[in-house]
């Protein structure tokens, strides 16, 4: 099995920017966003990861900076192993990261789900639209912010929404999810119970 | 690994049948209620006659933001919305959550449950192909095989039922074990199932692997090489059926797979037809391991004992301990308690190659919950291979890939 030690010495001659990441399972590095693509070429071409398994990303909340990370899955099928590279986006704000279509196909919609989930642009992606929620749709739904519950939007056709006057509403989650909070709090605090309880299903959510 | 044959350039074919007809190309928009699109997706088509010039699938109609989700609630109460990936092969879904939640743990889970989770997947992938098999062969127009093939899955799905309560949520893992052992006598009717099963399932194969129709709408068609099966990540069934015989369950072995004597069927051409014959071989494979499961059933435990804060102890010692009391309580209330980091793990399910990267912060709750799911990436392979064939090959490609838009769309 392929170790994290022996990936970083092979690299690091050509990358200086590549380290070490902690990892449960296998090897993993991480890696400056500048150098994150010609990185992902001498893997494909030189180490022989002929397999992109999956793109994602992470967001690490709006008060860490950098906010979030690019996570690539590289599978080799001549070693049978994987490897995990990641690389933070510098710009917190407007983050971006050097998309692998090039070298990939399947970078195509993995970007194009992370643009849609994150906000995160891919400079050099031929395509980059939404892919599971609707073209102009305003919202990241898997940045750290975004509620649960989903937030009020209008229709995606401007033509039903004229029609319809209702809009794309938040989910009724009656006070929920119904998840304990560990630590160091009481029991009455920690309890899975409804933490909202001025709405319910009979009764409407209060606009605030 | 790539095979010799020469696959026909999809855009020469193109040009050639662009040149031929000089008529307007028109848009055609396929779905997302279309029969052969297996659920919600749309495929926008741009046609030039009866030639597909331009394929633009259009996902998301059945996106539920399952990764959301799993930000906001422990781990077991994530189990059934894994049923609901892949609705067709629940169990085997199951299994590779739970595989990866106790990658990030380090938990070594005993042998019968690891004997348990591999005959349901087996058995999930089984169900899984019968029902791809038969939903193939109508959209193709051999309806024969649906009624054969759907009567099998009924059984297993009767087998579902009397294990995990269930027949298509099944919901049957655990991080640290599953649900519940099997019940008495269980095993001896997956034997029965397996003994009736085989001669059906060839008379099933031989209803499609020698019907002209049949052959003249899958062969030749929707042609994918193997480099470009590597290259737009395709996996399970459908890389295999373009000759790359990747196949986690034999280069990453998981679950003791590597003590089941079993066979990688690949294709030679990587035609609708390979992918087809591919998952039939797959079938008669999945029943070879089961009989070696079977075989060689483990006693002892199917869940981790003393695996605390992760998996709830037996019942008896909540009764009657204070200490195991709390111990349930809390697991059952907080979650499993994960340590911080990060995991990924791949398990080869019956659509191809299912992998869940699960961030923890620690705690009973993921920060972030990733599902790679082979249906989106096989799928991403269409504005490719649907250039160049007939709008009527759309519908055996599509069939061909064998989808789920449940686990597509999440």
């Amino acid at each position: 099995m392929l170790a994290t030690a022996d990936v970083v010495s092979a690299l690091q001659p050509k990358f200086p920017s590549v380290a070490p990441r902690t990892s449960a399972d296998h090897a993993a590095i991480n890696v400056s966003a500048a150098e994150a693509l010609p990185l992902l070429r001498s893997l494909r071409d030189e180490m022989r990861f002929d397999f992109l398994c999956d793109v994602t990303a992470i967001d690490w909340s709006a008060e860490v900076s950098p906010r979030f990370t690019v996570v690539w899955h590289l599978f080799s099928t001549a070693m049978s192993d994987y490897l995990r590279v990641a690389s933070d986006c510098t710009d917190d704000a407007q983050p971006a990261m050097a998309s692998a279509v090039e070298l990939w196909p399947a970078a195509n919609w993995h970007e194009r789900e992370c643009f849609d989930m994150f906000g995160i642009q891919f400079p050099g992606h031929p395509d980059l639209r939404r892919i599971l929620m609707w073209d102009g749709y305003p919202y990241h739904p898997l940045r750290k912010e975004f509620p649960l519950a989903g937030l009020p939007t209008d229709l995606p056709d401007a033509e039903i929404a004229a029609e319809i006057p209702t809009k794309v509403i938040s989910a009724p989650m009656a006070g929920g999810p119904f998840v304990a909070s560990s630590g160091e709090m009481n029991l009455t605090d920690s309890e899975p119970r409804a933490k909202d309880e001025s709405w319910n299903e009979r009764r409407e959510k209060p606009n605030t | 690994m790539a095979t010799e044959i020469a696959f026909p350039d999809a855009a020469a074919k193109n040009a050639a049948a662009a040149a031929e007809s000089q008529s307007e190309s028109m848009s055609l928009s396929m779905g997302p209620s279309h029969p052969s699109t297996h659920g919600v997706l749309r495929v926008q088509l741009e046609i030039d006659g009866e030639i597909v010039t331009k394929a633009d699938p259009v996902l998301g109609y059945l996106h539920r933001g399952d990764e959301k989700i799993a930000e906001n609630m422990t781990y077991n109460q994530f189990v059934p919305y894994t049923d609901r990936l892949d609705y067709l092969a629940p169990l085997a879904n199951n299994v590779a959550y739970a595989l990866a939640v106790e990658k990030l743990v380090g938990l070594q889970i005993p042998p019968r449950c690891a004997a348990i989770r591999v005959l349901v997947s087996e058995m999930a992938r089984i169900s899984s192909h019968l029902m791809g098999l038969g939903a193939y062969g109508i959209d193709v127009g051999a309806w024969t095989v649906f009624l054969y093939s759907f009567e099998e899955r009924e059984k297993l799905y009767k087998l579902f039922e009397e294990l995990t309560g269930a027949r298509f949520t099944t919901s049957y893992t655990r991080i640290g074990g599953v649900a519940r052992d099997v019940p008495p006598g269980w095993l001896e009717k997956v034997g029965a199932f397996c003994d009736q099963f085989s001669p059906i399932l060839e008379e099933v194969l031989a209803l499609l692997a020698r019907n002209r129709i049949f052959l003249d709408r899958t062969e030749g068609v929707g042609v994918i090489s193997a480099t470009d099966a590597i290259a737009y990540g395709l996996t399970g069934p459908n890389l295999r059926g373009s000759g790359v015989a990747l196949d986690l369950r034999k280069d990453r072995p998981y679950l003791g797979y590597e003590h089941y004597d079993f066979e990688v069927p690949v294709g030679t051409k990587g035609d609708s037809y390979d992918r087809f014959a591919v998952r039939g071989e797959e079938m008669r494979q999945s029943v070879r391991i089961i009989k070696q499961v079977l075989a060689g059933f483990p006693s002892g435990d199917w869940f981790v004992r003393d695996a605390r804060r992760i998996f709830a102890p037996p019942k008896d010692k909540v009764l009657t301990s204070m200490e195991e009391l709390i111990n349930n309580f809390m697991i059952v209330t907080e979650g499993p308690q994960m340590p911080a980091g990060e995991a990924y793990f791949e398990a080869e399910n019956p659509k191809g190659i299912l992998g869940f990267y699960v961030v923890s912060k620690g705690g009973g709750v993921p920060w972030r919950m990733k599902i790679r799911s082979p249906s989106f990436c096989n799928l991403s392979i269409l504005p490719k291979v649907c250039v160049g064939e007939y709008i009527a090959d759309v519908v055996s490609i599509l069939g061909s890939l064998d989808f789920v838009m449940g686990e597509c769309d999440r």
